[in-house]
């Protein structure tokens, strides 16, 4: 007799039998362990110079090219997941920490909800691009400012999403039975409504991560971003358009490594999405 | 209506007065002393302590709001500190070419996401589907920027077909203009069609199966009859918000494609504010695009109620 499959087992199933998804998710592995392990994997140190290989195309020497500096484009891009990867995972924690936070109390404490959801508004009555360029101009060029910047930026997203399914939640039966029994609205918070809220959350945690690395490239690539010196792809892109003439590799990567990554967790929020529950569906 | 449009524009104040405190606070949480900031190393301690004078702030937070707010209603954005100019009058010296890129952009995003939904509904399930469904997302997963410089080096500099940045001589012509408006365009344009292409499809979908389209179809109309007049009419009404919705976006991705293209115009202008920390011009736009982008949205909605003659308020 088979054994009983958990929910979670049953998603995975589902998910993988669309082939993109199970693709993007091989892709994803790959390149979350290649950033891990980009110390090891790394032909060279990211800013060890080969002044005599400056500029050099894709050969034996250097697979994907050199810099103008003759540092090593394949280390360089494997170094770069690391920072574009880490800002793209802090985005989705602080987004999705603030995010939720807001949320719940927009759908649950009734008089927050208006004067929350008009902050919303607000915030996202500008530009994503626009709004995080602003808030770095304040805050000044630094990861943990992007970090910073984008986390608020990607917030209404979150708490929009968190206090549409809270309205709904709400009205439940076990919901009404958590508040007959004499439970506090900060229990019934984040003991009874928070874990229904986690597959919105995950799904739209996927999407932010994607927007999280666009957006960081964008910052990073007009000089508002992370400061110049850590290679991140955005970073890179931005010294390499002077020599794009003689060096097109050092363009195609990093920008090829931001499409592969992002693309890939597009198709994995959308598989999610399908596969997940589709009382949520209407929500996201 | 005229009760939902009141309402509306009451939201719509509401959001743009906190809009107005969400931009006053970006200017203030500036580590330093922006006035020590604004005046450079040389100052001198009277110089930083006329300049809050003059500024107003030496004020109280709430009333130093109040002040700001005060002008934005009278219309006075401020002076930039390096343009020697209002910022009102800076914007709009450059709003031109930003409003040209953005309806080319939107007209490129359209030509592209329209069809290529259309198709992709009507063959629905097919490889064709399955085709247009992975074009959105790769255009979705695209940097706008990256897209310029890619075209830039193949169709400028490899190919010379079109200029590789800027806009023209000031004297020229309105075709001359377009022509270096060709590849920004395309580079703004073809990452924003996702959405018009998902949005199109989903409408397109939910049409085809109703009953006007089957008597249609019974009545004799070919296939393209069916799909043009009778399908895509009235799927239009959704993918008409949608394209507002994008319009909207594309004004905030002019900033980062007139950088690339080098391009003058209002995203040029706030990049170089950023860069130059010129307080006055990034507040002043961050103002004035957030009012437009809520003004298309209010405009969006109200266009949905004139199409479809079902929508009430």
């Amino acid at each position: 007799m088979a054994a009983p499959r958990s929910p979670a087992r049953q998603l995975l199933a589902r998910l993988l039998r669309r082939r993109l998804v199970l693709f993007a998710l091989v892709a994803l592995v790959v390149v979350v362990v290649a950033a891990l392990f980009a110390p090891w994997l790394a032909p060279y140190a990211p800013g060890r110079m080969d002044i005599a290989h400056r500029l050099a195309a894709p050969a034996a020497r250097h697979w994907l090219g050199s810099d103008e500096f003759g540092r090593d484009t394949l280390s360089r891009v494997l170094f770069g997941a690391q920072q574009s990867l880490l800002v793209g995972a802090l985005v989705v924690v602080l987004a999705t920490v603030l995010g939720t936070a807001l949320g719940l109390l927009a759908g649950y404490v009734r008089r927050l909800d208006a004067p929350l959801m008009r902050l919303t508004d607000a915030l996202m009555a500008f530009p994503d691009i626009l709004l995080a360029i602003a808030l770095m101009a304040g805050l000044g060029a630094s990861m943990f400012n992007v970090v910073l910047a984008l986390g608020i930026v990607y917030t209404p997203r979150v708490a929009r999403i968190v206090r549409g399914a809270v309205l709904v939640l709400r009205e439940l039966a076990f919901v009404e039975a958590a508040e007959a029994l004499g439970a506090g609205d900060l229990r019934i918070m984040l003991v009874h409504l928070l874990p229904n809220l986690l597959s919105a959350l995950i799904v739209q945690g996927t999407f932010i991560f994607g927007y999280a690395i666009l957006t960081e490239a964008a910052l990073s690539f007009l000089g508002t971003g992370v400061p110049p010196t850590t290679p991140t792809w955005g970073n890179m892109i931005a010294t390499a358009q002077q020599y794009m003439g003689q060096a097109d590799w050092l363009i195609l990567v990093p920008g090829g490594a931001i499409v592969l990554v992002v693309l890939s967790l597009q198709v994995l929020g959308d598989g999610l999405r399908d596969a997940l529950d589709p009382k949520l569906q209407r929500l996201l | 209506m005229l009760r939902y449009l009141m309402r509306r524009i009451g939201g719509l104040i509401v959001v743009m007065l906190l809009v107005a405190v969400i931009v006053f606070i970006i200017a203030r949480v500036v580590p330093g002393d922006p006035v020590a900031v604004m005046l450079g190393s040389s100052a001198t301690p009277a110089d930083v302590a006329a300049l809050r004078t003059r500024l107003g702030l030496d004020q109280p937070l709430v009333v130093q709001f109040l002040i700001y707010l005060r002008q934005i209603v009278t219309g006075d954005l401020g002076q930039s500190l390096f343009l020697n100019r209002p910022v009102l009058q800076a914007m709009a010296d450059r709003a031109e070419l930003t409003a040209l890129l953005t309806l080319m952009s939107a007209a490129i995003a359209t030509l592209i996401g329209v069809p290529v939904g259309v198709i992709s509904a009507v063959r629905r399930g097919t490889l064709l589907d399955q085709a247009a469904t992975a074009l959105s997302m790769f255009a979705a997963s695209l940097p706008s920027f990256w897209v310029g410089l890619t075209l830039i080096e193949y169709l400028a500099v490899k190919m010379p077909w079109f200029p590789v940045a800027g806009w023209g001589d000031p004297g020229a012509g309105f075709g001359e203009h377009l022509h270096h408006l060709v590849l920004p365009a395309i580079a703004l344009g073809l990452p924003n069609s996702a959405l018009i292409i998902r949005f199109t499809r989903t409408a397109m979908l939910d049409v085809l199966g109703d009953d006007y389209v089957r008597t249609a179809r019974a009545k004799g109309v070919g296939p393209m009859g069916v799909v043009v007049h009778h399908a895509l009419r009235n799927a239009l009404i959704p993918v008409l918000t949608v394209i507002g919705l994008t319009i909207a976006t594309l004004i905030g991705g002019a900033i980062v494609t007139e950088t690339v293209f080098g391009l003058p115009g209002v995203g040029n202008l706030i990049v170089s504010a950023v860069l130059r920390r010129d307080y006055p011009v990034i507040q002043g736009s961050l103002l004035v695009i957030s009012g437009i982008y809520v003004l298309i949205n209010l405009a969006v909605d109200l266009l949905y109620a004139l199409v479809d003659p079902r929508v009430r308020f």
